[in-house]
């Protein structure tokens, strides 16, 4: 690991690559159908995290009469959010379009 | 540590916590421990009509493990200090897989 690669910008460890999103936009997928999109703050080796300007999107699946799922989606804002890292299923770099 | 540390500024703000169960709690954030246990005071629940059972609570204990998000207000986080204190943190925890 002592090689010249070795610094700020490197990817070392799987959690580098999130230490190089700090003060970026990401993507995170959480438990229960849920995703987040926003500018990421803080986070430890929990994936706990804390994300500015925040677009909160829920996965709701609707049955109707004759039984036909049709999947309905909630959107929240929060200005600053705390997420527990143990909901937490993947961080990416890129918001998906 | 970062997170409790950082919980630890925010004493005395308004939050509001969502739970894993969907219910979301207003109160003052009073304490907070190292599993980022919480204690709020003065709380009030979010959609009192679909969760009237918690109306008689005035502060409540809440246990970390059961916490989804924390709302925070904007106002009350310095987002450059949080940045920093992210690194730093980041920086101690691959110095010490390293040495092991």
């Amino acid at each position: 690991m002592a090689d010249a690669e070795e610094g700020a910008a490197s990817v070392g460890e799987p959690l580098d690559l999130v230490r190089l999103c700090l003060d970026e936009i990401v993507f995170v997928k959480l438990r229960g159908d849920r995703e987040l999109k926003g500018r990421l703050h803080a986070y430890d080796s929990h994936c706990n995290l804390v994300l500015g300007d925040v677009e909160e999107t829920i996965y709701v699946v609707d049955e109707d009469d004759e039984e036909e799922e049709t999947v309905r989606t909630v959107k929240k804002q929060s200005e600053m959010l705390f997420v527990r890292g143990d909901s937490v299923v993947l961080i990416s770099p890129q918001a998906p379009s | 540590m970062l997170f409790f540390s950082f919980f630890k500024t925010l004493v005395d703000h308004e939050v509001t916590v969502e739970l894993k169960n969907d219910i979301s709690i207003r109160g003052t954030l009073k304490s907070v421990d190292q599993f980022l246990n919480i204690k709020l005071d003065d709380i009030s629940v979010v959609d009192e009509v679909k969760y009237p059972h918690m109306s008689s609570c005035k502060n409540v204990f809440i246990r970390g493990s059961v916490v989804r998000y924390i709302h925070l207000p904007a106002a009350a986080v310095d987002t450059a200090l949080l940045e920093d204190a992210t690194r730093r943190e980041a920086a101690q925890a691959s110095a010490r897989a390293k040495q092991s």
